[in-house]
């Protein structure tokens, strides 16, 4: 079954700019989905649809099947929203943040009580359930709003850039977070303008740019796409000129530094041989740019005008 | 789905939001009608007189104290809303399955439990001036509760089209209080000249103070039935007008 449809979504706002020039879009149920796009290219738009902050010019969503004009209430049911910035009342405790969320979505007293905890023990706020949520740091307001989001058992969770400007220490506990929340069955989709992040998490990938749907396909097959990786190169010794290798393009950075782009069907023991040849021994290596970030540059640059594309069903 | 709990949660959280800041909310309503009182009723009032075979500061306590439910329910849900949409937690409200009746419907019961209870403040502050003998309960608590709904309504429309904070500060500031004081709280209608008085008798106010006054002093200038008419159609059109801003999304959504 599939946790998300979108069929032929268009969006023109009043000003006349064509935000989403109709996309089609499914993703299956239990899925962790990377949802991409540079600024402005589309994604907050549908983010927006599909959570009913805006409204559609035309087209339909449909969530577990519940289409979200005719059956409102129960398409709404199934989401949880984690917005870009904060959103909740600032003046109101974590706790009754949550209780009040739980209380729109028609949860109980007693099981929202239950919920609240649990949801608050996830994301390690429960010592922090009384404080007034204005008191909190950037990185505990993020996981409130997770929190949060969680509280009525959403089965679709969308997170909007949910660790954008957070240190690094804080959004490695919260990949563990919506990775644990993933294996509990919850069906993810995230956006995010850090492609490391998409590339370790999620399973299936849409790219948007220019309000139409670039690239649609699974993780693995479009990493596999990738025909050339950009490496540097950490040498033993330094060295006075680039080396020539066939096949690859070399570039000094430093006297002890190289830049190495290696095409796939040459191979890294090849590379190392053919360096080992000329006397240039290599201490370590790493990959100069992400390798979703490398193919996410390519089809945004392929298609710098939004050009109706093959994945655009 | 059930609706009461959301209606419950965002009445509850409505109440505590303006127990929570009492001195803005409480505080200055029983202090301003104690002036009141003191001022007009008790050194300026015992100049005047009669009006309609009531003493004065009889004849003012109705006034004042609906005065007080009419400010204070407008006051309640234009800042509560207008706070929510600034705030942007009005996603909240937007993201959930909560029909837009229930979102009104919540928030509008907030303004009338504010109203009221202000109402019931400024009545506890009157009977340190005056006994208070109420000729017809009935319609005294309808007129409140249709007055606070009105005001409540009329909150909720200009939160949602408010742009600034502003925008939420020129209707209570240039018609409400306008409106009020020109409504009879401190006069008879009877008592300005036929060309006043019939531009008195467009003054919607007028009508409810003078019901709620009937209701507790048994003195009015006005038809009870046709201030019930009044209120209800304005109930009505309010509702409508709101549920049509909250489905096209004006003013809260893009």
């Amino acid at each position: 079954m599939n946790a998300l449809s979108l069929r032929n979504l268009r969006k023109t706002y009043n000003n006349g700019f064509e935000a989403l020039k109709g996309i089609d879009l499914d993703v299956e149920a239990g899925d962790f989905f990377a949802l991409l796009g540079p600024n402005g290219a589309g994604k907050s738009t549908a983010i927006g649809i599909i959570s009913s902050l805006v409204n559609e010019s035309s087209g339909s969503v449909s969530i577990f099947g519940h289409d979200l004009r005719r059956e409102r209430a129960k398409a709404k049911s199934c989401i949880g929203l984690v917005p870009q910035e904060v959103n909740f009342n600032q003046f109101d405790t974590v706790k009754s943040i949550l209780l009040n969320q739980a209380g729109y979505y028609g949860t109980p007293r007693k099981l929202a009580l239950q919920r609240t905890e649990y949801c608050l023990k996830q994301m390690d706020l429960w010592d922090r359930r009384d404080t007034v949520s204005r008191r909190l740091s950037g990185g505990m307001k993020r996981r409130v709003m997770i929190a949060r989001a969680l509280v009525h058992a959403p089965k679709l969770l969308i997170l909007d850039e949910p660790t954008a400007g957070v240190d690094i220490e804080i959004r490695r506990s919260m990949w563990q977070m919506m990775q644990e929340v993933n294996q509990q069955g919850t069906t993810i989709i995230l956006t995010t303008h850090y492609l490391e992040e998409a590339e370790s998490l999620c399973r299936n990938i849409a790219i948007i740019n220019h309000g139409r749907i670039v690239e649609n396909s699974d993780m693995a097959s479009l990493l596999a796409r990738l025909h050339i990786e950009h490496f540097v190169l950490d040498l033993a010794r330094p060295i006075a000129a680039a080396p020539v290798i066939e096949g690859c393009q070399i570039e000094r950075v430093t006297d002890k530094t190289l830049s190495v782009a290696v095409p796939k069907e040459h191979g890294l023991n090849k590379l190392f041989s053919q360096l080992t040849a000329q006397n240039i021994e290599v201490t370590s290596l790493k990959n100069k740019t992400n390798r979703l970030e490398q193919l996410f540059m390519d089809l945004i640059d392929s298609n710098p005008t939004g050009s109706k594309a093959a994945g655009d069903k | 789905m059930n609706y009461s709990i959301a209606f419950r949660t965002i009445v509850t959280k409505e109440i505590f939001r303006f127990i929570r800041i009492w001195p803005q909310t409480l505080l200055p309503p029983a202090i301003t009608t104690a002036l009141y009182f003191l001022i007009f009723g008790k050194l300026i009032g015992d100049r005047i007189g009669t009006i309609s075979g009531a003493g004065y500061m009889d004849y003012i306590v109705p006034g004042i104290i609906l005065m007080s439910v009419i400010s204070h329910s407008y006051a309640n849900v234009v800042s509560s809303f207008y706070s929510t949409k600034f705030q942007r937690n009005i996603e909240e409200l937007l993201v959930a399955p909560i029909p837009n009746w229930v979102i009104l419907g919540g928030y509008v019961s907030g303004g009338i439990i504010r109203g009221l209870l202000v109402g019931v403040v400024v009545t506890l502050i009157s009977l340190l001036f005056t006994d208070i003998t109420v000729n017809n309960i009935a319609i005294t608590l309808s007129i409140a509760v249709l007055t606070a709904t009105v005001f409540s309504l009329a909150g909720f429309i200009n939160a949602i089209l408010a742009e600034s904070f502003d925008d939420i500060s020129i209707i209570p500031n240039f018609v409400l209080t306008p409106l009020s004081y020109l409504g009879g709280v401190f006069y008879s209608v009877n008592m300005l000249p036929d060309f006043w008085q019939n531009i008195s008798m467009g003054n919607p106010i007028l009508y409810m103070i003078n019901a709620f006054r009937y209701g507790l002093i048994g003195v009015t200038d006005v038809d009870i039935q046709m201030t019930f008419i009044i209120t209800g159609g304005f109930i009505i059109t309010l509702t409508l007008f709101s549920l049509y801003l909250l489905h096209k999304g004006i003013g809260i959504k893009n």
